[in-house]
């Protein structure tokens, strides 16, 4: 199994699979939130049962490595094709019509993910999983202390500051433009494209990276909008 | 009277691979819109000629956009701004009067500059190369008719066939990938059976030589498939994927 590491398309399957992978937990990820916009109770049972349970450390220990794996093989190929390209760059260079913006800035927009990944952390699963990990049943947040494991109060209280908010809409943007190619990319990558059904990814891809985007971005705005609305159900006001 | 145009042009001068090469500007008045962008650098040749200057040397051969020699990106597009059509096929009348042209070799690290606006593209053949040979009965001449092929299928296999490896696709490409050439070489025969039985070493070798070479890996961009003169599909680049890794699993 050697040259999916050496060769060049072995490489792109490990892009494509771990891309995968995330899709299908950005999936995951956008129905849970949707559960909070109907029931923080409901939210909050399902926080309860991932916690800093086995599964949910575990799950997470290979979401990152998946994270880590095409971060590192984004960063490999990337730096491969500069070198494939060459030194010398063409004095007049246009983008051709029918040439996705996205598709030529992926490792860019990458970037921009991850930093908003360890935004997201430190938000988060550093004040959630983290501090049970360490055997903390308290974490303050803002000017209270809630349990870790009450994610609806987390939801709440992050999603009422505005410059989260703006934040965390610049990353669905970001995700969106990354998924737009990436999710055909990656059907091509396995091969499972033709002359009709590449069209097919291409459509099929860009609805479901609009729909997973809008789901993040709606409980997103929901929050703030309740937190404007009525600022007495965010535990900082209490 | 033909009608003409005057242009200044912006052409990438370079003495040899190790030279450093530059822009010199040239102009030229009176240019037919009916002459061909060749037949336009010939005209300029010829008046470096009289004048004792060294002329430009660009690569051509059949000027009808068969052969794959010529290359030439101009004005920022592998084969010109005209449409599925190769250098030597596009005219004058594509230009302005006035028009600023400029004319660059392929930029690629698996296509070095020999001179001027010619590049190396053995990569090519030594890809083609590791491809290898196709198995035929020999003897008596076979019908033509003996095996029957689909007609969507050899359709598909002879707009496969249709790549000239002239190599725009390698000059469009910002990760300076040959997925589309080889794409095209390797569905030419996967999709026809005669073609099958040696698809699966096929597609190995070849990938296996163009990694050798330092092309780089297909981020799918498409600027191949828009530049190509030959619009050559990149559900092609799916279908190569999709025969090296049944070739790979299947070891
Ligand atoms: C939630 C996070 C992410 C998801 C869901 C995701 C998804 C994907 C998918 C589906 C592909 C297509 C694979 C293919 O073409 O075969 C892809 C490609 C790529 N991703 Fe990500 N990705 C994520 C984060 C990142 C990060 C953090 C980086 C790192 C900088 C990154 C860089 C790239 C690059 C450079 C490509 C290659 C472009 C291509 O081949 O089309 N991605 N991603
Ligand atoms: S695929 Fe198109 S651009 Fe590439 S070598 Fe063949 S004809 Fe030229
Ligand atoms: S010179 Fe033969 S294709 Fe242009």
């Amino acid at each position: 199994m050697s040259w999916l590491l050496n060769s060049s398309i072995g490489r792109k399957l490990i892009m494509s699979v771990s891309g995968f992978f995330l899709v299908f937990f950005l999936i995951f990820h956008a129905t849970m939130n949707m559960v909070a916009v109907f029931s923080e109770d409901a939210y909050n049972t399902i926080c309860g049962l991932l916690g800093a349970n086995w599964y949910a450390v575990a799950g997470t220990a290979v979401l990152g490595g998946f994270v880590a794996i095409h971060f590192i093989y984004a960063l490999l190929l990337t730096l491969q094709n500069r070198k494939a390209r060459g030194n010398a760059n063409y004095a007049v260079s246009v983008r051709p019509s029918g040439v996705e913006w996205a598709s030529q800035n992926m490792f860019v927009l990458g970037i921009i993910i991850v930093g908003f990944m360890l935004l997201h952390f430190s938000q988060f699963w550093y004040k959630m999983m983290f501090t049970e990990l360490m055997g903390h049943h308290e974490v303050a947040l803002g000017t209270s202390t809630v349990s870790p494991k009450d994610g609806a109060e987390f939801v709440k209280f992050y999603f009422s500051h505005l410059w989260v908010v703006v934040a965390y809409l610049i990353w669905y943007v970001a995700l969106w433009f990354h998924l737009s190619h990436g999710i055909w990319s990656a059907f091509q990558t396995i091969g499972t494209s033709g002359k009709i059904w590449l069209s097919r990814w291409k459509v099929i891809g860009n609805i479901f990276a609009t729909v997973v985007m809008l789901a993040f971005a709606f409980v997103t705005i929901y929050f703030y909008a309740r937190s404007v609305i009525d600022p007495s159900t965010v535990a900082m006001y209490y | 009277m033909d009608k003409t145009i005057n242009i200044k042009l912006k052409i990438w001068r370079q003495k040899g691979p190790k030279y450093q090469g530059a822009f010199k500007d040239y102009s030229l008045d009176g240019v037919s819109v009916d002459t061909s962008f060749l037949e336009m650098l010939d005209i300029l040749n010829e008046t470096l000629i009289n004048k004792g200057e060294e002329p430009v040397v660009f690569d051509h051969d059949c000027r009808e956009g068969i052969c794959g020699m010529c290359s030439l990106y101009v004005n920022g597009h592998p084969h010109g701004p005209d449409e599925d059509v190769t250098t030597c096929q596009l005219h004058m009348r594509k230009f302005k009067d006035g028009e600023t042209i400029t004319v660059e070799p392929w930029r690629s690290a698996g296509f070095p500059v020999i001179r001027d606006l010619m590049v190396d593209r053995r990569a090519f053949d030594k890809i083609i190369q590791a491809g290898g040979y196709v198995s035929v009965n020999t003897g008596g001449v076979p019908d033509a008719n003996a095996i029957a092929i689909p007609k969507p299928i050899a359709d598909e296999a002879m707009d496969a066939a249709s790549c000239i490896g002239c190599g725009a696709c390698v000059a469009a490409c910002k990760n300076g990938s040959a997925m589309l050439f080889l794409s095209a070489k390797v569905s030419q025969l996967a999709l026809l059976p005669q073609g099958k039985v040696e698809a699966a070493t096929r597609a190995k070798n070849m990938v296996a030589k163009m990694d050798e070479l330092g092309f780089g890996a297909c981020t799918n961009t498409g600027a191949c498939e828009v530049e190509c003169p030959k619009s050559i599909s990149i559900s092609n680049i799916a279908r190569l994927n999709r025969e090296f890794l049944k070739a790979k699993f299947n070891d």
